[in-house]
């Protein structure tokens, strides 16, 4: 994909005319297209947009398109804005040796996603360490615990209202 | 506050399907052979592990937060902290993501020295994993032999960046300075010899029958069972799939170099120790490449807003200050966007996660490592095995718990 390397394709339908045989587009597409909210394509990276509730279809989805290895997630705060987390997951295909980012939001009054651990057991401490620090549950996981801060600890300190340092 | 779910560990031998003669046995977070502090709640039957749990955190620094508090620049010595085996593809990590984000053209001399000291670094953590590994078999010999080449390792890197272990040498945009006069001489010298020492480990311990027999069929991981756990580096390469990222994804220009990526099938504790051993001497191939190409040139990118003028421009020209003085105290604006960036570090694929809103401050830093996803495949591989099997596989997958709690 040398020659759309420096472009930059924003939205749906820019990205679908720009990258049209890309399997994981195609996949979406094909499996609910509605439930692809928004894409881009940008820094030879392509982000897929979805919506929360069917982020586990989703990966499921683009696993089946051949997009294997389940690599990272996390999230971020985009405090005080809403939907205010974003949560990114990154997965990678062996087989096409290319990486895709698929992203949902979640609102602050009812942070919560499901659990994509039955599709790929190993984003069991992934899921885990976002729930941990950033506060949001994964629903079906089958172990939701702390994992790096001490189980009786408050807050989340990856939110963006928590302090860097001094008191909370 | 929200309510954790699961099976709180220490309860786990009244949990469902424990039965009484099973036991509950903490391992670490002072052990010798957890290799930093790794805490294992293992719940054995005689001595047979019925179930595992690794407890983690407790090297948590919030590395991550910290980084959204510093300028770009500043965060380069923070990242060192984190696989404190192998500073340099951390730095490197880093500077990737955020040069893609800048769309930075680093030169081709800076390319190589980043190449070349990032291999170095691979051998510094493979040599430690060695070491550390044999010795949790018994095989204490083995451990001195290799810290005789990781010192010679940190001297390099002492002359190149001024530091032994948190180098810090890689810069947004190319490299700190131009590596000393004599430094690709020391190198040349050190991998001549170098294929010479790891066929001197090979003889302590590959003919070892009480090594073989402590690692041969232990610790046994599927390819399907290392994709579905996100496991990835040698561990996974040993289990038979054939993926590393310098070769298949290349970037800071691998694939300029040829190499040979070890696979084994076997998916044990040997055919670990097998590929890593392959794979320093593949290293030591890309070395010896990088030394006899290396290019000349600049070490910086071209980009005075960005990168720390030369100290001679800076005490002659005018603006070359003004641009000093305003990276110090102001650091420089990066263009909104996110990013991912993934390089094969010594342990696994690393990434690192850069999402910016446009100023001077990363707005998210997230750092995937791969010795944590690696721990995840510990209880797969341990279970129904013995006691004493736990320490080698822990040994052979190489952990760092740095990495792990960041």
């Amino acid at each position: 994909m040398a020659e759309v390397l420096k472009k930059t394709l924003t939205g749906k339908a820019e990205v679908l005319e720009g990258l049209p045989d890309h399997p994981a587009m195609k996949a979406i597409l094909a499996w609910n297209a509605n439930a692809l909210t928004d894409a881009l394509f940008d820094h030879d990276e392509l982000t897929l947009t979805v919506d929360a509730k069917s982020i586990r279809e989703a990966a499921a989805t683009v696993q089946a398109a051949g997009y294997n290895f389940f690599e990272d997630v996390t999230a971020v705060d985009w405090f005080p804005s809403e939907p205010r987390f974003q949560l990114s997951y990154h997965i990678l295909s062996h087989t096409y040796k290319e990486r895709i980012r698929l992203r949902a939001f979640v609102t602050s009054a009812d942070p919560a996603i499901e659990s994509i651990t039955p599709v790929w057991p190993g984003a069991n401490y992934y899921e885990r360490e976002v729930f941990d620090l950033f506060g949001i549950r994964f629903e079906g996981h089958p172990n939701l615990r702390r994992i790096l801060m001490p189980e009786e600890w408050e807050g989340y300190p990856l939110r963006k209202d928590y302090p860097v340092e001094g008191y909370r | 506050m929200i309510e954790s779910v699961g099976t709180p560990i220490l309860k786990a031998p009244t949990a469902e399907g424990a039965k009484d003669q099973h036991m509950v046995l903490n391992m670490g977070p002072q052990h010798p052979s957890t290799h930093g502090v790794l805490r294992l709640v293992l719940e054995i039957d005689g001595e047979i592990v019925v179930r595992l749990y690794p407890e983690i955190g407790y090297l948590h620094t919030g590395i991550e937060k910290t980084c959204e508090a510093k300028f770009y620049q500043q965060v380069v010595p923070l990242t060192d902290r984190v696989d404190y085996l192998g500073p340099m593809a951390n730095n490197l990590c880093y500077c990737l993501a955020v040069e893609k984000l800048l769309q930075l053209e680093i030169p081709e001399r800076a390319q190589w020295i980043r190449v070349l000291l990032t291999e170095l670094t691979r051998l510094n953590s493979h040599l430690i994993w060695l070491g550390t590994h044999a010795m949790d078999i018994g095989a204490l010999t083995v451990f001195l032999y290799t810290f005789r080449e990781r010192e010679e390792i940190l001297r390099i890197f002492e002359d190149v960046s001024g530091q032994r272990m948190m180098t810090s040498y890689f810069r947004i945009g190319g490299l700190a300075m131009e590596p000393p006069l004599d430094l690709f001489d020391r190198i040349q010298a050190f991998i001549k010899t170098f294929p010479e020492k790891i066929d001197e480990y090979s003889n302590l311990l590959t003919g070892n029958p009480i090594f073989r027999n402590r690692l041969k069929g232990v610790g046994y991981l599927s390819a399907a069972d290392a994709v579905a756990l996100a496991v990835t580096g040698p561990t996974m390469r040993a289990s038979g799939l054939d993926f590393d990222l310098r070769r298949d994804m290349p970037y800071c220009g691998y694939e300029k170099f040829k190499f040979r990526v070890p696979v084994s099938t076997d998916g044990d504790c040997w055919a670990r120790y097998v590929v890593r051993l392959d794979e320093m001497r593949e290293t030591v191939k890309i070395i010896q490449q990088a030394l006899d190409g290396m290019p000349g040139g600049s070490i910086k990118a071209d980009a005075p807003k960005i990168v720390l003028p030369d100290r001679e421009k800076m005490k002659t020209q005018m603006e070359a200050l003004i641009h000093h003085f305003k990276i110090v105290t102001e650091g420089f604006n990066v263009p909104a966007g996110e990013v991912y960036q993934g390089i094969e570090s010594g342990h696994g694929q690393m990434g690192y996660y850069v999402v910016s809103d446009g100023t001077a401050k990363p707005y998210r830093v997230h750092m995937r490592y791969p010795s944590f996803a690696t721990l995840q495949a510990l209880e797969t591989m341990c279970q129904g095995r013995m006691l004493a099997d736990v320490v080698a596989v822990i040994g052979s997958i190489d952990i760092v718990l740095g990495e792990i709690d960041r």
